[in-house]
């Protein structure tokens, strides 16, 4: 059983540290990512995460700590590790004065790709990213927006079991966001993704776990909505109903398992929102239903509020970690 | 070495795909043929190239620079040398392949005076030994200079200072055995030891030296050396 949760670890990264000269960049940090999941890097401008995403693409080696690669060491078998990693580094850098095919043709034959895979590999990655029509462009003539499905092309044509993404949606348009987030879902099914961003979204959106990065430190790491609930030390629920907001509030208050109700707000006609906090792993919303039921108010909505990530993130940032690495 | 060949072709497309790569060469062939002409116009022309060789290493140390300059120094402007490094190549297959390109430039720039060849043969009968050595000692020379010009690429990310510190130093290799004679002692003889044309006179000549070869041979395996360890020190910065 162990053995097969180990073979399932695609990345394993372990007490990595890198110092530049006297600066400490990253400190200590240890995360997994296993087969299959996607994961975000989440983390300001300088806070660590293209240092530790160089580190474990092996374009250079941390100070301490060790990094797996689908099980290979990088420092002893670098060439191994990397064969399994498909890299897009933050600045998308490509060969200006190649086509898109031969940049592809280029990269497919530096992974030992034979010939036959290699021209099967091309089409399919330029039908895959809509880059077709652009076969025979210079790469220099490019969007930056099609420069980015070529970088992930690139990083994809050698079918890795990992990728690697750094920052894959800065510096493109809102529409050209849209369409990259798209590819990476679509990537996410078929390879294990770890990709670094700043955008809280992004990773709300793209990813089963986040890996939030501060000052080269891990400061949290998980779900984004459980992250959210370690450091609240609670679970927040919306609850919508219609009668007096006294009467509403007071059966809320009432139901077991609740810790607090806050002020109502008026949605609409008789209509009142309340935001309802309770303990974690515990789910009282059908204690809510049937409290509101005996109360006779009419209940138009229940849910678990949804997490704003921002709202974690700064937390986080900010040194208020509460439990959240409990 | 597969890996080192697949990065040598990528450089020889890109650089003969660039008209940088004609003009180059129409200079070469202009300038060397200048000295070409002047030679057979003497009053008592001699059939040979001796004229021409000593002429061409000093084309060869402007080349040089110009050649090597960017193929590292741009990879890493760039930022397609974080896609090499992270690429299942190694370090040394990234300079041999980079080295390799350089030489294959070298044979395009010297492949077209052979047509000087062509011409004593024409109208002579010179003596092929000599010529066969000039080449041999030029080609060396030329690889010399790359290696030298591929190691200043591989520590800027500027172009032109890695051309212009490439051509400063080349600069001095080749006036080192004139400054030689300023100075005397242990001074003296090492800046005669380590001046290139101290040791392609003797090819000129008609004359392998193996102390001339291995001066060569080591020069060059110096700065690729240095390259690499240039290259694999930037993983650590």
């Amino acid at each position: 059983m162990e053995n097969s949760r180990l073979a399932d670890r695609m990345i394993e990264v372990e007490g990595l540290t890198k110092f530049y000269g006297d600066f400490l960049a990253v400190s200590g940090v240890t995360f997994s990512v296993d087969r299959g999941e996607t994961v975000g890097l989440l983390g300001t401008n300088g806070s660590g995460k293209t240092t530790t995403m160089r580190v474990l693409t092996g374009y250079m080696p941390p100070t301490s700590g060790s990094v797996r690669i689908a099980g290979h060491d990088l420092a002893a078998d670098s060439l191994e590790a990397r064969r399994h990693i498909g890299y897009l580094p933050e600045s998308v850098p490509l060969y200006s004065d190649m086509t898109v095919a031969a940049s592809l043709r280029f990269f497919g034959r530096v992974h030992s790709m034979n010939a036959a895979s290699l021209a099967s590999s091309i089409d399919r990655v330029l039908d895959a990213f809509d880059l077709a029509d652009y076969r025979d462009t210079l790469v220099g003539k490019l969007s930056k927006g099609y420069r980015q499905r070529l970088g992930l092309a690139l990083a994809v044509l050698h079918e890795p079991e990992v990728l690697v993404l750094d920052e894959p949606t800065v510096s493109i348009d809102p529409v050209q966001v849209v369409e990259a987030r798209d590819l990476i879902r679509r990537l996410g099914k078929e390879h294990t993704v770890l990709l670094s961003t700043h955008q809280l979204a992004e990773a709300s959106s793209l990813c089963e776990r986040v890996v939030i990065l501060h000052d080269g430190v891990l400061v949290a790491e998980g779900h984004p909505d459980e992250i959210a609930e370690r450091l609240q030390g609670a679970q927040r629920i919306r609850v919508e109903a219609r009668g007096p907001a006294e009467q509403t509030g007071a059966a809320l208050t009432a139901v077991s398992g609740v810790r607090s109700v806050e002020t109502a707000t008026l949605i609409e006609e008789g209509v009142y929102a309340f935001e309802v906090t309770a303990p974690l792993r515990s789910d009282v919303r059908e204690s809510i239903a049937r409290a509101m039921s005996a109360a006779g108010l009419g209940l138009r909505g229940l849910v678990r509020s949804t997490v704003d990530l921002e709202e974690v993130f700064l937390q986080v940032t900010r040194g208020e970690r509460g439990d959240a690495d409990a | 070495m597969r890996n080192a060949a697949l990065l040598a072709w990528k450089e020889i497309r890109s650089y003969y795909g660039s008209p940088m790569a004609y003009v180059v060469s129409a200079a070469f062939l202009a300038l060397t043929g200048q000295f070409f002409v002047s030679g057979v116009s003497e009053l008592l022309p001699e059939a040979s190239l001796r004229d021409v060789f000593t002429p061409m290493t000093f084309a060869l140390i402007l080349w040089a620079p110009i050649a090597s300059m960017r193929l590292l120094a741009e990879e890493q402007k760039l930022g397609t040398l974080e896609l090499l490094l992270t690429a299942p190549l190694r370090d040394w297959e990234i300079v041999a392949g980079k080295f390799c390109a350089l030489v294959a430039m070298l044979l395009g720039i010297i492949a077209p005076t052979l047509v000087y060849v062509v011409l004593l043969y024409w109208h002579a009968s010179p003596d092929g030994g000599p010529m066969l050595t000039g080449y041999l000692g030029l080609l060396l020379y030329g690889s010399a200079a790359a290696a030298l010009g591929l190691f200043t690429s591989s520590l800027t990310g500027n172009q032109i200072v890695a051309g212009v510190t490439a051509a400063v130093a080349l600069l001095f290799l080749t006036l080192a055995s004139e400054a030689s004679g300023l100075v005397s002692g242990l001074p003296s003889a090492l800046l005669a030891g380590v001046s290139l044309p101290a040791h392609y006179t003797a090819f000129v000549a008609g004359v392998i030296e193996l102390r001339n070869v291995v001066y060569f041979i080591t020069f060059i395996a110096l700065f690729l050396f240095l390259t690499t360890l240039s290259l694999e020190s930037r993983r650590w910065r």
